[in-house]
C-alpha cells in the first residue's frame, strides 16, 4: 500500500537533474516528510471507512455498543469523525514542517498570514 | 392559508431578503473579486461556504430519505460524501491554492497544455450543468409543497434571487450568501432532528440516540417484510457498495466547483483550515441525518402500521397533493410500504420528501416546518449559484477570451463574465423546470465523470512531473468515454436501452474504475512521450512549498 503511494509520487526526479542546485536538499527532504505523513494519514483513512465500514462491516456488526452494531456505526458515524480528526492532525503537522522548513507564509512583521 | 404556509413564507421571505442584502453589499468590480473574491476569505468563513456550495438539494432533502430505505447501505453517501475532503485537503486543495489563479481548467492549461484546457472547461460546463438541474428541480418541490406556488413559478423566482447575487456579486457575493445559507440550512436540519431525538428517546443527541432505536426499527421493518436495517448489502453487493463509495469520494475531490472554492483563501496554510472547517461543518449535518432517516422511518411505519386508507396522518394527505405520496388502488389498510413506484406497495413515498415532512411527521410545530422549508432552499441555492460560477468562469475566462476575444479589457471581462452567469441561470431555469431525471441520479451522472476525468490529472499533474500533456488529454478522453458509455449502456435516460449491471458494478460507481483507467492512460501515454519541459517542472517544484521565498535562519518550532 505504502509503496504504491509512494513510487509515482516521490519518483521521477527531474531530468538532467537541473532544477534542483546543490543547496536545495531541504526540498527534498521537506517533501519526503509530506509524502510520510500523506501515506499514513490516508492508510487511516482507507482502514476506518473502506476497510471498517465496507470490507469487514458484517463482522464488526457482531458487536454492538449503546444499540449500534459496530461495523454499522463505523459506516454512518466512525469513519466521518475520523475524516475530520485526520484533517485536523494534517493541518497542524504541516504548520509544524512549514515553520521547521522555513517555508511558512508570515506577513512583513513575522507573524502568521 | 395554513400555519404552516404562513411560516414557511415567512421563513423563506426574511432569507431571500437577507441573501439579496449581502449581495449588494458584496458588489465587486474586478474580474479578481468576481472569480476568487480577492483571496482573502478568513478559513472559517470559507470552510462555511464550502460546506453550504458542497451540500445540496440532494444532501439537505434527499439524503436522509434515501438512507431510510437504503438501511445500512445510505452509509455510501456518508462516507462517500464526506471521505472526499480528506483526498482534497491532501492532495489537492494546497497546491492548488499556492498557484492561485482563477479556473480549475486553467491550472491544468499552465501544468499541461491548452488542448487540456479546453477539454477541462468543456467538462467542467458538463458536469456543473448536470449537477446544477438537480439543485433548480428541489427548490421547485420546496416551492410547490411549502408554498402552493407551481414548480415552474417556484424554479423562476429562486433563479431570480441567485441572479441577483451572482451577477453582481461573482464569487464574492456567493461567497458571503454561502456563509448565510449555510447557517440558515444546518439551524433548519438539526433543530427539527434534536427535537424528533428528543421526542422518540429522551436524549436530544440524535447521533448517540439513534442508536437505542435501531433493535426497534429492525422489528417493525421485518413485520412490513422489509430487509433488515443494520445489515451490509441489502441493497447493493459488497463490490458495487466500495466502488460508489470510491466514486463519490473521488468525485468530490474532483468536482470544479467544490476546487475553485480553495482558490479564496489568503494563504495556503488558510486552504488547509478550509477544508477542515468545511468538513466539521459538513459533518453536523452528514453524522445526523443518518439518524434522522432511522427516526423518520420508525416514525412513518408506526404511524401507519395497520391504518384504514382513510384514516391516514395528517401530513400524508398534505404530500398526497404534491403527488410524492400515494397509497396503491382500492388499499384498505397499509400492510407495506416502499419507495420504488413500481414495487405495488400499499403506500409509496418519494425518497425527496422525507426529511422535508419529518417534522410533520414527529408532529412539531408549524415554525419549525417553515424553517425546514427556507434550509431546503438555502441548500439548493448555494450549490447552484457555486455551479454556475464554475459554468460562467469555463465559458468566458477558459474559452471565450482565449478563442474570440484576446485583448478584452478588465472592464469587458467583467461583463462578458456577467452575461455569462446570466445566461447559464436562464437555460438552468429550464432544466429545473423540465428535469431530464429525478435528483439523486442526476448528481450521480456528476461525480461519474468528474472522478474519471479531473481527479487523475491533477493528482499527477501535481504529484508527478513527468506526467506530460499527451498524456493528460489521452487520459481524461479514456476517463470520459469510458465512464459516460457505460452509463448510457446501463440507465434509459439518454432514450437507450437498460442493460444489466456487469458484474455487479452500478452506473454510480462506474467513475472509480474509469478514474483507473484515465491514470493508467496518462501514466504510459506520458511515459511513451517526452517528458515536460523544466518550466514546467518548476512549476510543479513551486507548489509544493507554501511560502514564496525560503526564510534562513528561523528558529525552528
Amino acid at each position: 500500500m505504502a509503496d504504491t503511494q509512494e513510487s509515482p509520487a516521490g519518483g521521477a526526479p527531474p531530468p538532467g537533474g537541473g532544477a534542483a542546485p546543490p543547496d536545495n536538499g531541504w526540498r527534498k527532504e521537506y517533501w519526503k516528510e509530506n509524502l510520510r505523513l500523506m501515506v499514513v494519514l490516508l492508510v487511516v483513512w482507507f482502514v476506518v471507512s473502506f476497510g471498517a465500514g465496507i470490507l469487514f462491516v458484517e463482522q464488526l456488526n457482531e458487536v454492538v455498543i449503546a444499540g449500534f452494531p459496530l461495523g454499522f456505526w463505523f459506516a454512518q458515524q466512525g469513519s466521518i469523525y475520523t475524516f475530520i480528526l485526520l484533517i485536523l492532525i494534517y493541518a497542524l503537522r504541516m504548520d509544524k514542517l512549514d515553520d521547521e522548513y522555513g517555508v511558512s507564509e508570515r506577513n512583513d512583521d513575522g507573524s502568521r498570514a | 392559508m395554513s400555519d404552516i404556509q404562513t411560516w414557511a413564507l415567512v421563513f423563506v421571505a426574511a432569507s431571500f431578503a437577507l441573501y439579496i442584502f449581502i449581495a449588494w453589499r458584496s458588489r465587486v468590480r474586478e474580474t479578481k473579486g468576481f472569480f476568487v473574491a480577492e483571496q482573502n476569505i478568513p478559513a472559517v468563513a470559507n470552510g462555511a461556504a464550502v460546506a453550504a456550495d458542497w451540500m445540496s438539494a440532494a444532501s439537505f432533502i434527499s439524503m436522509a430519505g434515501l438512507i431510510a430505505f437504503l438501511g445500512s447501505d445510505g452509509s455510501i453517501y456518508l462516507m462517500g460524501w464526506t471521505g472526499g475532503y480528506v483526498l482534497l485537503a491532501l492532495l489537492l486543495a494546497p497546491y492548488l491554492r499556492k498557484w492561485g489563479k482563477f479556473t480549475v481548467p486553467e491550472f491544468v492549461g499552465d501544468r499541461f497544455s491548452e488542448t487540456v484546457r479546453s477539454v477541462s472547461a468543456v467538462v467542467a460546463i458538463i458536469v456543473s450543468f448536470t449537477y446544477v438541474v438537480g439543485q433548480m428541480a428541489g427548490g421547485g418541490i420546496v416551492f410547490s409543497r411549502f408554498l402552493q406556488v407551481e414548480q415552474a413559478a417556484g424554479v423562476a423566482i429562486a433563479a431570480a434571487v441567485i441572479f441577483a447575487y451572482a451577477v453582481f456579486g461573482g464569487m464574492k457575493g456567493i461567497t458571503w450568501t454561502q456563509v448565510a445559507q449555510y447557517t440558515v440550512l444546518i439551524v433548519a436540519y438539526l433543530i427539527p432532528a434534536w427535537a424528533v431525538a428528543h421526542t422518540m428517546t429522551g436524549f436530544p443527541v440524535p447521533q448517540v440516540s439513534f442508536g437505542e432505536i435501531l433493535a426497534e426499527l429492525n422489528r417493525i421493518g421485518a413485520e412490513f417484510g422489509l430487509p433488515v436495517y443494520t445489515e451490509a448489502f441489502t441493497a447493493r453487493p459488497q463490490i458495487d457498495v466500495f466502488l460508489v463509495t470510491m466514486s463519490l469520494m473521488i468525485g468530490t475531490a474532483g468536482l470544479p466547483h467544490v476546487i475553485i472554492r480553495f482558490y479564496t483563501t489568503k494563504t495556503v496554510r488558510g486552504a488547509r483550515y478550509s477544508a477542515l472547517w468545511a468538513l466539521i461543518f459538513i459533518g453536523m449535518l452528514y453524522t445526523t441525518a443518518p439518524a434522522v432517516g432511522a427516526f423518520t422511518k420508525l416514525n412513518l411505519l408506526t404511524g401507519v402500521q395497520g391504518a384504514a386508507v382513510d384514516a391516514l396522518p395528517s401530513w400524508v394527505q398534505n404530500w398526497m397533493a404534491t403527488g410524492l405520496v400515494t397509497v396503491g388502488d382500492g388499499v384498505q389498510t397499509i400492510g407495506s410500504v416502499s419507495n420504488n413506484p413500481d414495487s405495488g406497495a400499499d403506500l409509496i413515498i418519494n425518497n425527496d420528501i422525507l426529511v422535508l415532512a419529518s417534522p410533520e411527521i414527529a408532529g412539531l410545530p408549524a415554525p419549525i416546518v417553515g424553517l425546514v422549508a427556507a434550509g431546503g432552499l438555502a441548500a439548493a441555492m448555494s450549490t447552484a449559484a457555486g455551479l454556475l460560477l464554475v459554468i460562467s468562469s469555463s465559458a468566458s475566462h477558459d474559452l471565450y477570451f482565449r478563442y474570440v476575444d484576446h485583448n478584452a479589457s478588465e472592464a469587458r471581462r467583467l461583463l462578458v463574465s456577467r452575461i455569462a452567469m446570466g445566461v447559464a441561470v436562464l437555460v438552468a431555469i429550464y432544466f429545473g423546470i423540465n428535469p431530464p431525471a429525478f435528483v439523486a441520479q442526476v448528481v450521480a451522472f456528476a461525480f461519474g465523470l468528474a472522478a474519471s476525468t479531473f481527479f487523475p490529472i491533477l493528482l499527477l499533474g501535481i504529484f508527478w512531473k513527468r506526467a506530460n500533456a499527451v498524456g493528460a488529454v489521452s487520459g481524461m478522453l479514456a476517463g470520459l468515454v469510458f465512464t459516460a458509455t457505460y452509463m448510457i449502456y446501463t440507465l434509459p435516460v439518454f432514450g437507450t436501452q437498460a442493460n444489466d449491471h456487469i458484474l455487479g458494478v452500478s452506473p454510480e460507481g462506474i467513475g472509480t474504475i474509469g478514474a483507473v483507467v484515465n491514470l493508467v492512460v496518462t501514466v504510459t501515454v506520458s511515459l511513451l512521450t517526452r517528458p515536460p519541459s523544466h518550466e514546467v517542472q518548476e512549476m510543479v517544484e513551486n507548489i509544493r512549498y507554501p511560502a514564496a521565498e525560503r526564510r534562513t535562519g528561523v528558529p525552528s518550532a
